[in-house]
C-alpha cells in the first residue's frame, strides 16, 4: 500500500538530488534524468517489476516512520556553561539514559528539550561512573514518547542503525540531528580511563557520533533502542566524528537500570582474579585474591575459565567484555576447568571500587590532577552532591542526599513500587499472628516440620530438632554459640525463613531493620535471563535479599549472619497461597554455594 | 536511497541493465533497511578474508597496524608498503583469531604495495584480477579494515559503508613527500584515512572485490585527508610483478640498489647488522657527489631534509621517498655538532622503480 503523503515527499527527494548534480555531469546523466522523471510520473512503465518499486518507496516510508518515532523520544540536555549533550527516553514516566559524563559537570537538576518543542525539567536519578551510564528522570508530563530497550546481542555486523542526539550542542530549536550508518562492529572493547569509562561489550557503528551526542540513543531499523552513544575514536583530525563511534549496549543498561532507578551509585564488577592467554590460547587465571569470594568457592590459579554468566570465554578479551557489563553484588555462574573437569560455581562480584572511591570519583575528584583544589583555595561544591537549598524548587522534593547513593529519594520510589507488587500477593492473607506450619519430605530421605513464628522458629530434620529465637540471637551469644545458624550446616535457615515470613506479613514498611531496594538482579535458579527486584533488609543481626519476581513472589532469599560473606540461600518453588499462609511446594536451602537440602512439601489442595 | 539509485546507474547506456540493477538494488535496500540481510553476510565473509597485521612502529603518525587482504589460499596477503612491515616480526591475526608470523615476499614501490605471507592451507581470499572492471562513481560499497586496532584476537575488521564518489589520479603527499603512485584511484565518501585503515578491503554490497584503502595521506592540492582506495586492477598488476619477480623491488633487491644508490651519489654505510645501525659513514668516495658536499668518514646522518631518522633502515625508508630531480639534504652529526650538508639534486639512477 502506497500512502498519498509519502509518495508525495518520496518525489520530491528523487527530484532534487538529480538537480544538485546537473551542473557538474549534466551530459551523463540526461538520459537517467529522462528515465527517472519517467520512473516518477509512470512507476509502472518503467519497472520491470511494480513490486521493486513499491519496496524501494515502503523501505524508505519504514526509515522515515522510524526516524518520526525514535526522534520524539530523544532528549536534548542543554547545562548552561557546563555544555550538555543528549539522552533517550526509556519509560512513560519520563526515566531517560544519558551518559555519566554528560551529567556529571551538569549536576543533579538539568533542563531537557524534547521535539515536541518544550523545556522540561529533569532530575538526577542514578549514576554509574564506571559504565558512563546514568538515569535522570524529566518532570512535568503524565506520559512520554519512550522507546523500546531491544537485545543487544541479537545486532549484526552490518544492520542498519541510527544515531540520534545533540550533536556540538546544535538542537537549540530542540530537534535533534539523524545520522544513519550500519553497524561496524559488535562485542568491542574499549579501554577505561584508570577505572572510569569503560566501554565493554559495546557497539561500534559508523553513524556519526560526535560530541554532544553523547548520551543518546543508538536505533536500529525499527527504531529499537540499541545502545547509548558516548564515545568515538578521535584522531588527527581533532574531536569529529571519523567513522568510528562507541555505543554502551542495551544489554549492559538493562543489567544496571534497577540498581540505577534505584538511586544508586552504581559499581561494576570484579571476579577479584586477572586472567591471561595460555601458550596454548586458553584463559587461565593468572591471580586471584585469596579474600574473594571466588577464591572461596574454588577457584585456584591455573583454572581454565570457560564460561561466565552464561557466556563462552574465547579470549581475554571476551572475559573482560562479558565481566564489564556486570553489576557488583550480582551472583553469576563461572564454569572452569581443571585437569580436564569442568566445574561450575556461583560467585557473588566484588565491586571494583570502594564506596569512598565511587563517592570521590562520582565528584571527578580522583585522579584528576586539575580537579583538585589548590592549598587555601575553598574547595569548590560537587554538583553531585548539593545542598538541598541550592537546587530548584520544583527539583527539592525529587532529592534526597545520602551517602552511597546518587539520590535516595528514588530508593524510596523503587521500594514503594515493590511494596505495591508483594500487596497484590499479601493482602488476602488472614490469620497474621498464627504459627506457618510446614511438613514434607527431604529429597534426600525423612520427613521435616518447619513451624514459622515471628519470634521464634523451629524444625524437625531426621537428624533432630533445631529452634531459632529472635530474643537469643539479640542477646548476642546466639553466634557463638552456633545457634544462629541453625539448623547446623544451614547457616541460618530458620533465620532467614523467619525474615521471609516477616516481609510477607508486614511488608517493607513495617518490617524491623532498615530495608532499601538494592536493584535488579538474574534469578539464577532459572536459566532465563529475567531479572528480579531485590530488596535488602539489615539489621542488628544478619543482612537479607529477597528476591521479588514480576508478580511480587519472593522467590529467592539471600540471607547473611551478622557481618559474615557466606550466605544461607532460599530457592522456592511453586509458591502459592495455600490454607491460611504462603507455602512453596519446593524449598532448596544451599551454604556457602553447596546444598544443604532440598524440602517437598505436603501440600492441601 | 532512491537518488542513489539513478546515481549509480547513471553511466550504464543499456535499459535492460539497468533494470535488473535497479532490481537488484531495491531488493538488497529493502532487506538491507530491516536488517542487515546481505550487507551482514557481505560484511562476515569479506572479514573472513581480511588479516589485521601488527608489526613495528607505534611511535607519533606512525602506527605498528594496519590491514592485508588475504589474495591466495596458501597465503599471500596484499597490504600497503608503511613502517608496519619493515619488522622482522609481522604478525597476521584472521577473523576466527587464528595468528600467524608473516614473510615479506616483495615490494611493489610505484604502487606502495607489500606482498606477506603466511603459512596457510585452503584461507579465504579475495581472487585479484588484471581486468577487474573498474566500478562507477556512485557505487555503494562497504570498506573493512583494522581502523583504530579495536579488533583484536577473533573480532572482525570494521565496516564502514560508503559511496564511490570519484574515480581520479591520485595527487598525494604524506609530510613533504609525494606519494608515488600516481595512478587511479576511488575516492570514498567515507573515512577511511584512519589508522589501522590502511590495507583494507573494498567491496560491493554485492561483495565483489574491488579494491584496497591506501594509505594515510592528504591532498597535494588542498591538504584535505584522502579517503581513497587503490582499484583491484591495480592491485593485480602489482601483486603479479612481485609474485613473478619482474621487479627488482625485493627487500633485499631494494637495500642492494640503494647502496648502490649510495655508492652512486659517493658513499657507503657502516655494515648494517642490527634493526637499529646507525647511519655512520664508512667511506666517500672522491669526485663525487658526497665528496664534493663535504661528507666525511665517521659522520652520522640524522635527518633527511626535515625528516629524522635514527637507522640505516630509516634513512633508506627517507631516500626511497625521493623521486629524481628531488633535493638530497642531509643532517649529520660530527663531533658533536650538527652539520647540514647538501648533495643536490637525486639523479636519475636513484629512481626507485622502473616501470615493467
Amino acid at each position: 500500500m502506497r500512502q498519498p503523503r509519502s509518495t508525495h515527499s518520496t518525489r520530491r527527494t528523487v527530484r532534487s538530488t538529480p538537480a544538485i548534480f546537473t551542473p557538474v555531469i549534466l551530459p551523463a546523466m540526461l538520459p537517467v534524468m529522462l528515465i527517472a522523471l519517467l520512473a516518477i510520473q509512470q512507476p509502472g512503465r518503467i519497472f520491470a517489476n511494480d513490486d521493486s518499486f513499491t519496496q524501494v518507496l515502503a523501505a524508505q516510508q519504514e526509515r522515515i516512520r522510524t526516524i518520526e518515532t525514535a526522534a520524539k523520544t530523544s532528549v536534548s540536555i542543554f547545562a548552561g556553561s557546563s555544555g550538555g549533550g543528549s539522552g533517550v527516553l526509556i519509560s512513560p514516566d519520563g526515566y531517560a539514559l544519558t551518559n555519566f559524563h554528560v551529567v556529571q559537570p551538569a549536576g543533579i537538576a538539568m533542563r531537557c528539550g524534547l521535539n515536541d518543542g518544550h523545556i522540561y525539567d529533569a532530575v538526577l536519578v542514578g549514576l554509574d561512573p564506571t559504565g558512563d551510564l546514568a538515569v535522570i528522570k524529566l518532570l512535568g508530563k503524565e506520559t512520554f514518547p519512550y522507546a523500546f530497550i531491544a537485545d543487544s546481542d541479537t545486532v549484526s555486523v552490518g544492520d542498519t542503525c541510527y544515531t540520534i542526539g545533540n550533536p556540538f550542542l546544535l538542537a537549540t530549536d530542540l530537534q535533534p540531528s539523524v545520522s544513519a550508518g550500519i553497524v561496524s562492529g559488535v562485542h568491542r572493547y574499549q579501554f577505561p580511563a584508570g577505572t572510569l569509562l569503560e566501554y565493554a561489550d559495546c557497539l561500534q557503528v559508523d553513524a556519526a557520533i560526535n560530541p554532544g551526542n553523547s548520551g543518546g540513543g543508538l536505533f536500529n531499523a525499527r527504531g529499537d533502542l540499541i545502545g547509548i552513544n558516548g564515545r568515538a575514536s578521535f584522531e588527527k583530525r581533532g574531536r569529529i566524528n571519523v567513522g568510528a563511534g562507541y555505543a554502551i549496549s542495551a544489554n549492559q543498561v538493562r543489567n544496571f537500570l534497577g540498581i540505577l532507578k534505584g538511586g544508586h551509585l552504581a559499581d561494576h564488577a570484579t571476579l577479584a582474579a586477572t586472567v591471561a592467554t595460555s601458550a596454548d590460547g586458553r584463559v587461565v587465571v593468572s591471580d586471584i585474591l585469596e579474600s574473594s569470594d571466588t577464591w572461596r568457592k574454588g577457584l585456584r590459579i591455573d583454572d581454565e575459565i570457560i564460561e561466565l554468566a552464561g557466556k563462552s570465554v574465547r579470549s581475554v578479551n571476551s572475559f573482560k567484555n562479558i565481566l564489564g557489563t556486570l553489576p557488583a553484588g550480582w551472583r553469576i555462574p563461572v564454569v572452569y576447568r581443571r585437569e580436564g573437569r569442568p566445574t561450575e560455581i556461583f560467585v557473588e562480584l566484588a565491586g571494583v571500587h570502594t564506596p569512598a572511591m565511587l563517592n570521590e570519583l562520582m565528584a571527578g575528584r580522583r585522579g584528576k590532577p586539575s580537579a583538585q583544589n589548590k592549598p587555601g583555595e575553598k574547595s569548590k561544591p560537587n554538583p553531585l552532591a548539593p545542598d538541598l537549598k541550592d537546587l530548584p524548587e520544583t527539583i527539592q522534593k525529587f532529592y534526597e542526599r545520602r551517602f552511597g547513593y546518587t539520590n535516595f529519594f528514588f530508593n524510596r520510589v523503587e521500594l514503594e513500587r515493590v511494596q505495591q507488587a508483594l500487596e497484590q500477593q499479601t493482602l488476602s492473607l488472614e490469620n497474621q499472628e498464627s504459627t506457618w506450619r510446614y511438613q514434607g519430605r527431604l529429597e534426600a530421605g525423612g520427613s521435616f516440620e518447619i513451624e514459622l513464628d515471628d519470634q521464634s522458629a523451629k524444625i524437625s530434620l531426621p537428624t533432630g530438632i533445631s529452634r531459632w529465637e529472635q530474643a537469643v540471637a539479640d542477646a548476642g551469644l546466639a553466634a557463638e554459640a552456633g545457634f544462629d545458624a541453625s539448623p547446623p550446616g544451614s547457616g541460618g535457615m530458620l533465620a532467614a525463613l523467619t525474615m521471609w515470613r516477616r516481609l510477607l506479613l508486614k511488608g517493607p514498611e513495617n518490617i524491623d531493620g532498615r530495608i532499601t531496594y538494592w536493584g535488579q538482579q538474574p534469578l539464577y535458579s532459572t536459566t532465563t535471563n529475567q531479572l528480579a527486584d531485590v530488596l535488602e533488609l539489615t539489621t542488628s543481626n544478619c543482612r537479607a535479599r529477597f528476591f521479588v519476581d514480576t508478580f511480587g513472589n519472593v522467590v529467592q532469599v539471600t540471607f547473611f549472619l551478622g557481618s559474615s560473606s557466606t550466605s544461607c540461600d532460599l530457592y522456592f518453588k511453586g509458591l502459592g497461597e495455600r490454607g491460611p499462609y504462603w507455602q512453596p511446594t519446593h524449598l532448596t536451602v544451599t551454604y556457602d554455594g553447596g546444598r544443604f537440602a532440598t524440602f517437598l512439601f505436603d501440600v492441601e489442595s | 536511497m532512491a537518488t542513489t539509485t539513478l546515481r549509480n546507474t547513471c553511466s550504464r547506456s543499456r535499459s535492460l541493465e539497468f533494470l535488473v540493477a535497479m532490481v537488484v538494488v531495491a531488493l538488497t535496500l529493502c532487506s538491507a533497511s530491516v536488517r542487515g540481510g546481505d550487507v551482514t553476510s557481505v560484511s562476515v565473509d569479506a572479514a573472513s578474508r581480511v588479516t589485521k597485521i601488527y608489526g613495528a612502529g607505534g611511535i607519533r603518525g606512525l602506527e605498528s597496524y594496519q590491514t592485508g587482504i588475504l589474495v591466495s589460499s596458501s597465503g599471500h596477503i596484499i597490504t600497503v608498503l608503511s613502517t608496519a612491515i619493515d619488522s622482522e616480526a609481522i604478525d597476521c591475526v584472521l577473523d576466527d583469531g587464528r595468528r600467524y608470523t608473516a614473510t615479506l615476499v616483495g615490494v611493489d614501490l610505484r604502487r606502495e604495495l607489500a606482498v606477506l605471507k603466511i603459512d596457510g592451507d585452503d584461507l579465504p581470499h579475495f581472487k585479484l584480477s588484471a581486468d577487474s572492471p573498474r566500478q562507477v562513481v556512485g557505487t555503494r560499497v562497504l570498506a573493512l579494515s583494522n581502523l583504530f586496532g579495536v579488533a583484536v584476537g577473533d573480532e572482525r575488521v570494521s565496516v564502514q559503508h560508503g559511496v564511490i564518489a570519484a574515480q581520479v589520479p591520485l595527487r598525494a603527499r604524506r609530510g613533504s613527500h609525494e606519494a608515488a603512485y600516481r595512478g587511479d584511484v576511488y575516492i570514498l565518501d567515507c573515512t577511511t584515512n584512519n589508522p589501522g585503515s590502511p590495507g583494507g578491503c573494498l567491496v560491493t554490497w554485492q561483495g565483489l572485490f574491488i579494491g584496497m584503502l591506501g594509505k594515510e595521506l592528504r591532498s597535494a592540492q588542498n591538504g584535505t585527508w584522502l579517503s581513497y582506495a587503490m582499484p583491484a586492477n591495480e592491485l593485480a598488476l602489482g601483486l603479479e610483478m612481485i609474485l613473478s619477480g619482474q621487479t627488482d623491488q625485493s627487500l633485499a633487491d631494494q637495500t642492494q640498489s640503494l647502496d648502490f644508490d649510495l655508492q652512486s651519489l659517493g658513499f657507503i654505510l657502516v655494515p648494517d647488522l642490527l634493526d637499529l645501525t646507525p647511519p655512520f659513514v664508512e667511506a666517500v668516495t672522491r669526485d663525487t657527489l658526497a665528496a664534493a658536499s663535504g661528507l666525511q668518514t665517521d659522520d652520522l646522518v640524522v635527518a633527511v631534509g626535515n625528516r629524522t631518522v635514527t637507522s640505516q633502515r630509516g634513512l633508506r625508508q627517507e631516500l626511497s621517498r625521493l623521486i629524481p630531480g628531488d633535493p638530497i639534504q642531509l643532517s649529520i652529526i660530527r663531533d658533536g655538532n650538527i652539520v647540514f650538508v647538501d648533495l643536490g639534486v637525486i639523479p636519475a639512477i636513484a629512481e626507485p622503480t622502473r616501470e615493467r
